[in-house]
Parts: structure tokens; C-alpha cells; sequence
């Protein structure tokens, strides 16, 4: 389980949060929403210990998150907006990179063409540079390396923004297939109803770096901050 | 604000920013473990095995310049021919350390800060840290030691480079003859020239890793952000490096 106490951050004279509480339960998925700049990156990255916040404090399973950074990372596996693959190392090996800390190479290897099948990418994929990738596929190698561990808790950070919709239709498909199959903790970034639609279980709208709203996916079409935010994104 | 106050905040910035610098590179020079032997192997080959033919070429034609302009500078007073002597230790304890610096500043600095800038503005050092992986360790570390490694490797190159350079125009256009061009190169040649090069080459090393990777992990976002701090770098470490060339020759030779 994953608690926010009273979690804030300041960036200079701007206060980017104010107060976060929530709490995810072991295998929970959870959709932050929120218009741009409204902190919901900032939160992510406190949670994986990118930012340190100003006051608050994250507690995984009752352990506060600065204890051992190490330890919790160990437990976390992210998918970045860009994917954020690294564009010196071919493609088996960004997704094998925690792997080959603590195995050999070719054992490693088995395991990240496993993965890369998992989200739909061939064997032969494993051997291309980020470079050779589209974007979607890059996102899926990505996805590939957020479970390359079999991590506990999995953070998506905007995961279909950049594709087209058919795309965004199967990474959607393939994090909500992910989530059920592995029951890992899933946090997801997101201002795409789609995604929340098939992903979340449970919604926390921030606004203005606060919780403007929190509740189980099928309440959110009742909520009156939630159709504002719906009304305004056109949807 | 009055000049007074204009100063002592700048002398407390820059006093700020060099003990940073200066943790940043004990972090990076002296926390080895875990170490990465396959990511210093390609650091060893990008910053040593590949800025060879530029450090050979640069060697090259100012050994042969600097003979051209010692043999036409010393007829003046007849010395003419302490070409090779002036053009040996002038490459071995000066132009060698300090020409090779610079062109591994230009070559080097410049692509660790561009690649880390886009390393960082891409998330790909935010993904080192989910990775559990520490981007000093992983990134700065073996660059760090890799220049310091190669760059005196290095500068023996260029200096050998160099005295050929002279020898070659020395022979082959101002009447010198081979064998007594290398042995009055050698003759007037002390172990201390040679070695005191090649610390200047270890310091200008890390002089140059130290600022590429400084500032790419300083990256503003964006192209603008990766060209400034890529700039930045280059500029850094050729100044460090001509600075420090003062002081480590002050500190050597008086």
C-alpha cells in the first residue's frame, strides 16, 4: 500500500502542491488527472524519489520512502512519457538493464525477449538500437522494461500521449491486461479519458496542486469537478 | 543595488558553484562501487582510441611549424640549429599537453555534455534512477577516469607526433640530418620534461570529462538547453585547462 501525507512542493515563488493525501491499496490502479501544470508529474516524481518534497511524506507499506531509496526502487518499475530508452544500448538490453545487475547476460537476455513478447514485440526486436523504433513500439519497449522485474507497484507517466488512437487503444489494452495478469499497485498519469475509462480503478483529480476530487471510476461521470474537468478537455 | 553588494553576491555564487563543482567530482571520482568495467572500456575507446587522429594531425603540423619558426627565429642570432632540441622539449613539456588538452576539450567535453544534457532532458537519467542504478556511477564515473587514463596516453602520442612533425621538415627542408636531428632531440631531453606532460595530460583529463559531464548534468530543457550547456562545456574546460597549464607549470618548473 502506497500513503501520501500531506505532500507538498514548492518550485521557487510557485507552490506546484499543497496538501496531497491518498492512499493506494496493494493492487489497486489509480488514475491522477489533471489539466497540464497542475502537478500531477511533480507527484509522480516525489513518489519515485526524483523530487524531494518540502513537507509530507510517502510511506510504502508502512515504510517511509527516504528510508531505503534503494530497496523501494528495487519494488517500482515506470514507463516514462517518452519512454526514456536509452540510445546507446539495443533494445534487449534497455529492457534487461535492472536484470543484468544481479544475472548473466544471456539469462537476462531470455527474460527481456520474454517481456518484449509479452507487449507484442517479436524476438527480432530485441537487437535494435531506440533509434530504429517507432513510437510506439518505443512505448512498448518501454512498458517491456517497467515489468521487466516483476515489480510490486508500476508507474505510468502519460502513456499514450504522442500516438495515434489506435495505438493509444493498444497500450491502453496492453496496461490493463499487465495490471490484471501480474495484480502489481498501478499509478497512472494521464489526461486521456480513454485511459481512465480502461485502466483505473480509482480517479484523483488534482487542481491547482491540490485533490479536487477522488473516487471509483464509475462515480466520476456524477461528480461536478469531474464533468467540469470532462467539459473541458471536450470529451 | 550598490557595486559592493553586486560583488560579494557574485564572489558567493561563484564560491558556491566551485565547492559544488568540487563535490561533484569527489562523488564522481571516489565513489567507485558498484563500477562499471564495460562502460569505462567504451569511454576508454571514445575519449582515447578515437580522439587519436586528431590529437596526431594537431601534434603533427605544429611540431613542423614550430621547427620552421625556430630555425627562421634563431638564424637571427645563429642558433639555428638547436631546432630539434627547442622543438622536443617545447612539444614534450608545453604545446604537446596543452594543444592535445584543447583538442580533447573540443572533441570530448562537448559530446559528454551534449550527451548527457540529452540524457537528461529525454528522462533517460530519471530512468537510470528507477533502474535503481546511480547516474554518477553509471555516467560520470568512468568518463571521469577514462580521461584520466587516456589523455597522457595521449599526449605521449602527440608528443612523438610532434618531434616527427619537426623532423620531417627539419630533414626534409632546412638541411638537418636525420640521425643527428633525433639524437639532439633525445640529447637535450630530461626525464622530468616527459613526465611532467603527461601530469599535465592526467589533470587536463579530468579537466575536461569533469566539465562535459558537469554541465550536461546541469542541461537546461530543450535543443537551446543542450547547445548552451554543450558550449558551456567546451568553453570551461579550455579555460580550466589553460589555467591550470599555468599552474601546474608554475608549481613544476620554478
Amino acid at each position: 500500500m502506497i500513503e501520501v501525507r500531506g505532500l507538498c512542493k514548492e518550485f521557487g515563488p510557485k507552490r506546484v502542491l499543497s496538501g496531497i493525501d491518498l492512499t493506494v491499496r496493494q493492487g489497486e490502479s489509480l488514475c491522477i488527472l489533471g489539466q497540464s501544470g497542475t502537478g500531477k508529474s511533480v507527484l509522480l516524481r516525489c513518489m519515485l524519489g526524483l523530487e524531494s518534497p518540502d513537507s509530507g511524506e510517502i510511506l510504502w507499506n508502512g515504510r517511509p520512502l527516504g528510508e531505503d531509496r534503494g530497496m523501494f526502487l528495487g519494488g517500482f518499475g515506470m514507463l516514462f512519457q517518452g519512454a526514456a530508452l536509452f540510445d546507446s544500448l539495443p533494445v534487449w538490453k534497455n529492457v534487461a538493464f535492472k536484470l543484468m545487475q544481479r544475472m548473466p547476460a544471456a539469462k537476462a537476455r531470455g527474460i527481456a525477449i520474454d517481456k518484449l513478447a509479452r507487449v507484442g514485440l517479436s524476438a527480432d526486436t530485441a537487437d535494435l538500437m531506440p533509434a530504429e523504433l517507432s513510437g510506439g513500439m518505443a512505448k512498448r519497449v518501454g512498458l517491456a522494461r517497467a515489468i521487466a522485474d516483476d515489480p510490486e507497484v508500476i508507474f505510468f507517466d502519460e502513456p499514450t500521449t504522442g500516438l495515434d488512437p489506435i495505438r493509444a487503444r493498444r497500450i491502453n489494452q496492453l496496461i490493463h491486461d499487465i495490471v490484471q495478469e501480474t495484480g502489481a499497485t498501478a499509478i497512472t498519469i494521464t489526461h486521456d479519458m480513454e485511459t481512465v475509462r480502461k485502466v483505473a480503478r480509482r480517479v484523483l483529480l488534482l487542481q491547482d496542486g491540490a485533490v479536487a476530487w477522488s473516487g471509483l471510476v464509475g462515480d466520476m461521470d456524477a461528480a461536478p469537478q469531474m464533468s467540469e474537468f470532462l467539459g473541458k478537455t471536450g470529451l | 543595488m550598490t557595486p559592493v553588494r553586486l560583488i560579494g553576491r557574485f564572489a558567493l555564487s561563484l564560491m558556491g558553484r566551485i565547492g559544488a563543482l568540487t563535490l561533484f567530482v569527489m562523488r564522481g571520482l571516489f565513489g567507485l562501487r558498484p563500477f562499471y568495467p564495460r562502460v569505462f572500456l567504451v569511454q576508454l575507446v571514445q575519449i582515447g582510441w578515437l580522439s587519436l587522429p586528431v590529437v596526431g594531425l594537431t601534434a603533427l603540423f605544429t611540431g613542423a611549424a614550430l621547427a620552421l619558426q625556430i630555425h627562421s627565429g634563431g638564424a637571427r642570432f645563429q642558433a639555428g640549429d638547436v631546432v630539434p632540441a627547442i622543438v622536443a622539449i617545447g612539444m614534450v613539456r608545453e604545446l604537446g599537453p596543452v594543444l592535445g588538452g584543447l583538442m580533447v576539450a573540443a572533441r570530448v567535453a562537448s559530446s559528454i555534455a551534449a550527451e548527457i544534457g540529452t540524457m537528461k532532458v529525454t528522462e533517460q537519467i530519471d530512468a537510470l534512477v528507477t533502474l535503481s542504478t546511480d547516474p554518477m556511477r553509471w555516467l560520470v564515473t568512468p568518463r571521469l577516469w577514462a580521461a584520466i587514463v587516456t589523455v597522457p596516453c595521449l599526449v605521449a602520442v602527440g608528443d612523438i607526433v610532434g618531434i616527427m612533425g619537426g623532423w620531417l621538415i627539419g630533414t626534409g627542408s632546412l638541411g638537418f640530418n636525420s640521425t643527428t636531428y633525433l639524437s639532439n632531440s633525445w640529447a637535450y631531453l630530461e626525464y622530468w620534461d616527459v613526465v611532467s606532460g603527461l601530469i599535465k595530460g592526467a589533470f587536463f583529463g579530468l579537466i575536461v570529462a569533469a566539465s562535459g559531464c558537469w554541465w550536461g548534468m546541469k542541461s537546461g530543457r530543450g535543443a537551446e538547453g543542450v547547445g548552451r550547456a554543450t558550449k558551456s562545456a567546451v568553453v570551461a574546460a579550455a579555460i580550466g585547462i589553460l589555467a591550470a597549464n599555468f599552474v601546474l607549470t608554475g608549481l613544476f618548473f620554478t
